[in-house]
């Protein structure tokens, strides 16, 4: 892959050449550019170093606390509504085994509604290549075996390090700008319209080119607001009403969210919306070009895809 | 020089994809390194200055009410003792049991089950949440820690009171000594221990307290996880550091890695 028949090398250093190390958004030229093509390669600063940086703490917090929750949840794999549940009480989620004569086989049980969930959910490969009972497999825990107690420690200090980076990201973001400038949408964006023409665009998976992918699509700028905002909060909060330390000073948390054991639940179904998150995220990252994206978001630097489809 | 860039690319990608492996691996490898745990352990101190800073400290638990009673209180870890000593007590009904205050008191105390029921009590409907993530609401009786403690007299360095138990969850008890290493026991701090709702209970739901519970005395700290929570409660000891108690770590499942501040 050639850059309009430009060596990216050669770009780069131009680019910074030219620049006289600012960083601002300009277009390369080749020195002799062929007739036919004109080699234009445009390369734009897209992410500031505090976003780069908060992104990656982000990114190895979430990793951590997602696995390791799985860890505390395989502790207890039941959750239930409300201020109180335990084995006798009825559960609105549960991941459970049982024995037939084919041996144990695993189960996800919604209510009434269950579905044989063998090899994953319930029973699944054990740390030692034998199948082994456990609600999530050992691959999606951390630790890979059954260890409540350290998976409590990765827990709690992976929770901290992302409250305090998420607090340097919001005011770094506040200060210079970037949620005004990049993430919150224009009124016209938010028209049902253009909406639906974007949520088509990308179903089709035909992403933004050039003076379009400067900027983050109203679908981008949607969801990084719903995680950031929405999502991340409820998952911090949900997590305090579970800390009876906390419970006993502020209530009214917990109460919030209709009790200790509903706050354990809506924690879970926020993990499962990030992870959701996390798959698209990286989804869009491959399908976009994942040499460019990840580059930008370590240097910073990303390389506009040209207009013109070659 | 495109396909130098492919290969290298290619190359890139695959170290990203073993670093994550790797990255897996490692984290199981670290989580038994004692300087790693020892790194993730500062987070237990950061939640245990939090809680206690910003947090009141006098902050009582939530009460519920009758109607909120889980229908069954599930019991957990130990739920029959299996050493002689506990069925010789059980065989009389607890007659010959008694508690012992002793440690850094200017009045060592030796109280039987009668006496700690003639004492002023306390009744609480509250939700005990279990490490594993369940939770249940019962309704304790019994007498507060802080009247105990006033009347035997804790020494000036006191610092923390430790709760040796009756029930030997470990399996086997080492032969000699009275802390063997499976031997259950807990510790708490005196902000804790002169809370008003931590109480020694001794009734559950309004019938004396089951074996399964923590007959016949057990504690309850009511903002703590339920593992801080000793029962079958035999001593409590007050100290100036718990350092030379069993691992060191300040109760049963402290010693095996769970946190002694466990109001998380």
């Amino acid at each position: 892959m050639q850059y309009a028949g430009v060596p990216f090398q050669q770009v780069w250093r131009s680019k910074r050449l030219a620049e006289g190390g600012r960083m601002s958004t300009q277009t390369e030229v080749a020195a002799e550019p062929p007739p036919a093509k004109p080699p234009t390669r445009e390369i734009i600063y897209r992410h500031r170093v505090a976003t780069r940086i908060t992104h990656w703490i982000s990114a190895l917090c979430v990793a951590i606390l997602l696995m390791s929750g799985l860890q505390i949840f395989n502790a207890h794999p039941r959750l239930y509504w409300g201020e109180a549940g335990a084995y006798a009480d009825p559960a609105a989620f549960e991941i459970g085994a049982y024995d037939d004569e084919s041996g144990p086989r695993g189960v996800a049980r919604f209510g009434d509604f269950e579905i044989d969930t063998t090899g994953v959910l319930g029973v699944s490969m054990g740390a030692r290549g034998r199948p082994a009972v456990q609600a999530f497999p050992a691959w999606a825990t951390l630790p890979g075996h059954r260890d409540l107690a350290t998976g409590r420690r990765w827990h709690f200090f992976f929770a901290w390090l992302l409250v305090i980076n998420g607090f340097f990201y919001l005011t770094f973001s506040l200060a210079n700008g970037h949620f005004r400038r990049d993430l919150l949408p224009t009124r016209s964006e938010l028209r049902p319209r253009q909406l639906l023409r974007q949520i088509v665009e990308h179903a089709r998976l035909r992403f933004p080119k050039g003076e379009a992918a400067k900027r983050y699509n109203a679908l981008q700028k949607l969801s990084y607001l719903t995680i950031i905002f929405v999502v991340l909060p409820t998952m911090v909060l949900t997590g305090l009403s579970m800390s009876p330390g906390f419970n006993a000073a502020a209530p009214w948390l917990s109460d919030l969210f209709g009790g200790r054991q509903s706050a354990r639940t809506i924690h879970f179904i926020a993990a499962a919306l990030i992870l959701l998150f996390v798959v698209v995220h990286l989804l869009m990252v491959v399908l976009a070009g994942p040499w460019n994206e990840v580059r930008s978001m370590i240097t910073g630097r990303y390389a506009v895809p040209p207009e013109k489809t070659s | 020089m495109s396909e130098q860039h492919l290969s290298r690319r290619r190359l890139l990608s695959l170290g990203g994809l073993s670093l994550g492996g790797l990255a897996l691996a490692g984290c199981d490898r670290l989580s038994r390194a004692p300087s790693a745990r020892g790194f993730l352990s500062e987070a237990e101190r950061l939640t245990f200055a939090a809680q206690r800073t910003l947090l009141s400290r006098h902050a009582l638990a939530r009460e519920f009410t009758a109607a909120d009673l889980s229908p069954t209180f599930r019991a957990n870890g130990t739920l029959m003792p299996d050493t002689q000593e506990y069925e010789r007590l059980l065989e009389r009904r607890f007659a010959d049991w008694r508690l012992t205050i002793d440690g850094l008191v200017q009045r060592p105390m030796s109280l039987s089950l009668a006496e700690l029921q003639r004492l002023p009590s306390r009744t609480q409907i509250t939700r005990h949440d279990c490490v594993e993530g369940w939770s249940a609401i019962g309704q304790w009786t019994g007498v507060q820690l802080g009247l105990l403690l006033k009347a035997a007299g804790l020494a000036p360095d006191a610092r923390y009171l430790v709760f040796h138990c009756a029930d030997n969850l470990g399996g086997e008890a080492l032969k000699g000594g009275d802390q063997s290493a499976g031997r259950y026991y807990e510790s708490i701090d005196l902000i804790d221990a002169f809370h008003p709702q931590t109480i020694l209970a001794y009734r559950l739901n309004g019938a004396p307290l089951d074996i399964p519970h923590g007959a016949p005395l057990r504690l309850r700290v009511e903002r703590q996880l339920g593992y801080k929570h000793a029962k079958y409660v035999m001593r409590i000891e007050a100290v100036r550091s718990f350092r030379h108690i069993a691992g060191g770590k300040g109760g049963y499942w402290e010693d095996k890695g769970y946190e002694w501040y466990a109001g998380i």
